[in-house]
């Protein structure tokens, strides 16, 4: 993409609370340059609770409706309803949501805004943890990883929940999901959702400095290497039609050395990461990507 | 102004309908559902027009709830018993983003075991938010509060919990006066709030305080509860002069000469008057004082109606376990300073729908020097 077409305004201010390097505060920023200022965020419990800044501050320029943990999806329905009757279709309401708020306790609220058609967009920048608690394992924390609550690494017996599959078996308007170290796809999805009508969900991978045990100038390359070794996959599904890989390296990288760079995953044995791999190589076959 | 016979439920719809809420969340549970079949009804063939929104639970209807209402606009729900429980978090935040939602609860009791039937325990737990509560004795004083807690709940920003019990009211018919569109519209004006989510004028809802400012919010909160009673007031005032029907925090029935007083809330008011009239006929002077306002609690009015040489006897359709019953334990707040205190009978009864009937509240009255006024007393 031209990035001189990106939009020379922000909506981010300065002096946010986010850590050195955290993708949340980075896609916060470039999600709302495609949103606009007729936008609306409701926010759960995450650390966007902390980047957005204490009362009487903020750190966006749209209103921004802070919300109990599991009920961000339900609140934006009664928000957009109520948009709707005053006569302003057209305001984007979108919900902005960590892992913990949409893979575990938001998930029923979601599972129902979706099911009704609400037309919101849903927002997940999953970091795969509770980071804002300091570090507990999710329904999205990777077989392998540390977490505080993963002393000696996520059990292998379980897998991260698949929620763009849940999603997608809802009929949505629009799922897909992104990460911001691709900024021309990142775009072009928050374009696609926009555009769209009825209930669409963004699911971004979130690189998290303290959590992932990575350096901040690696946060971008973190979740770069997530995609080029096909831990994460960039893809989507508008409306009817199938599911669409997005994005397809040349050739995978072996996930070692996605690993690597990462002190969440550097107890794991050769053994362990052959298991990884294998899963992995499993999935992108499925994908016709192998 | 129309009479009609309805069911509670249908006379709480219709004084939903006459408030024009814009949005309805709502989750089915016994004994509420009558009131959302009929709202959705309404909503569906254009009756009433409004968003009715068919929420996955009772979490996302208080939640749907508070988005909307954040949004700037008309907001009404329906639930009961463990509807309300899990409610409970999402209510706390309603009332700390100071968004006047009306909730109507029907009184139901909470598990375990199941029960459907009605006992105030839902309610009574929920005390401490900082919801107005209102407790019902008729249909038409349901329809006719609905009206009161729009109005009420917009000029002080608090939300309001109007209390049916559960069956008695809500399954029962009754002959409803009908206020016409034209009478509700010239009570309750359309709702202008002066601070919502605006893209025009973006802000931040909710954002982490620090503990001055929260404190501050919260000391905020408790000044308007106390200040609410003049709103009260004067939405009764105002409702009295259209509609020609009276109001007030409480209520009283053959009080000023009574020697006994039996203190209720709810739709017992109406067993416990005709017990009221058979004790009189045989010479015992019983009286009435119905709870309407439990929050905020109208502890002037009811020091006032109760002081003297009187036995009263207060009826608790819930408990606290471990202490008395709720209404015992807030009669008794109210008369800490004062020189003569009534002796007070801490009576719980009716817990998940157990019945009351006349003669039950007759042998009571004439039992009342056999019974141990320091103890929770509780029907045999």
């Amino acid at each position: 993409m031209d990035f001189r077409e990106i939009a020379n305004v922000e909506y981010l201010n300065q002096g946010d609370f986010a850590c050195p390097g955290c993708a949340a505060g980075l896609s916060m920023r470039h999600a709302l340059k495609v949103l606009g200022d007729e936008t609306v965020i409701v926010m759960p419990a995450s650390c966007w609770s902390i980047i957005a800044g204490g009362l009487p501050t903020t750190a966006l320029q749209v209103p921004l409706m802070h919300v109990p943990f599991a009920t961000a999806a339900a609140v934006a329905s009664g928000v957009k309803n109520a948009f709707r009757e005053k006569g302003e279709p057209k305001k984007n309401v979108v919900c902005w949501a960590g892992d913990g708020g949409t893979f575990d306790i938001g998930l029923q609220a979601i599972s129902g805004a979706a099911e009704r058609r609400e037309d919101i967009i849903y927002v997940c920048y999953d970091n795969e943890a509770y980071m804002n608690t300091g570090i507990q394992r999710s329904s999205a924390t990777p077989p392998g990883a540390w977490t505080t609550t993963t002393p000696t690494g996520n059990p292998l017996i379980f897998e991260k929940k698949d929620m763009f599959n849940i999603i997608a078996s809802h009929n949505p308007a629009y799922v897909a999901t992104t990460t911001i170290a691709f900024p021309d796809d990142f775009y072009a999805k928050f374009e696609k959702a926009k555009n769209a009508k009825g209930f669409r969900f963004i699911h971004l991978l979130s690189s998290c400095p303290p959590g992932w045990r990575i350096d901040s100038k690696d946060s971008v390359s973190a979740m770069r290497l997530a995609v080029e070794t096909g831990i994460f996959v960039m893809m989507e599904k508008e409306g009817e039609q199938e599911i669409k890989v997005t994005y397809k390296p040349e050739k995978f990288k072996p996930v070692r050395e996605y690993f690597k760079l990462q002190g969440r995953y550097k107890h794991l044995d050769e053994e362990t990461i052959n298991v990884i791999q294998e899963r992995i190589n499993k999935r992108l076959k499925k994908l016709n990507l192998l | 102004m129309q009479k009609d016979m309805l069911l509670g439920s249908e006379a709480i719809a219709e004084g939903v309908k006459l408030a024009r809420p814009k949005i309805i969340p709502a989750y089915p549970i016994t004994p509420q559902t009558h009131i959302i079949e009929v709202l959705s009804e309404m909503t569906a063939n254009g009756e009433l027009d409004a968003t009715f929104i068919r929420v996955e639970s009772e979490l996302s209807a208080a939640a749907a709830a508070m988005g909307a209402s954040q949004a700037g606009v008309r907001t009404f729900t329906a639930t009961s018993s463990h509807g309300l429980a899990l409610m409970h978090e999402v209510l706390h935040w309603i009332v700390g983003a100071r968004l006047p939602v009306v909730l109507v609860n029907a009184n139901r009791a909470i598990g375990s075991p199941w029960n459907i039937w009605t006992d105030q325990t839902d309610s009574m737990t929920q005390r401490d938010l900082g919801w107005l509560q209102v407790y019902c004795e008729t249909a038409q004083e349901a329809l006719d509060t609905i009206l009161q807690a729009f109005y009420i709940a917009e000029k002080i920003q608090l939300p309001f919990m109007v209390m049916i019990d559960g069956f008695i009211l809500s399954h029962t018919l009754e002959e409803v006066l009908i206020p016409s569109q034209d009478e509700a519209d010239e009570f309750l004006p359309p709702y202008k709030p002066e601070y919502f989510l605006d893209t025009n004028n973006p802000m931040s809802f909710g954002a982490a305080a620090k503990g001055d400012i929260f404190y501050l919010l919260r000391k905020s909160i408790e000044e308007t509860m106390e200040g609410s009673f003049d709103y009260i007031d004067e939405a009764h005032k105002r409702f009295e002069k259209i509609f020609k029907r009276r109001y007030g925090l409480i209520d009283t029935y053959l009080l000023d000469d009574a020697e006994i007083v039996f203190v209720v809330a709810g739709a017992l008011v109406g067993t416990t008057k005709v017990a009221i009239d058979t004790l009189r006929k045989n010479n015992v002077k019983a009286g009435l004082l119905k709870i309407r306002y439990f929050r905020p609690f109208p502890k002037k009015e009811i020091v006032e109606a109760l002081k003297g040489d009187k036995k009263v006897v207060v009826f608790n359709k819930a408990v606290s376990f471990g202490s008395s019953g709720q209404i015992t334990q807030e009669i008794k707040e109210a008369f800490y300073y004062e020189d003569k205190k009534p002796v007070l009978y801490d009576y719980v009864l009716s817990l998940g729908g157990k019945e009351v009937f006349v003669e039950n509240i007759v042998d009571l009255a004439n039992n009342l020097d056999n019974l141990d006024k320091f103890k929770i007393l509780w029907r045999e």
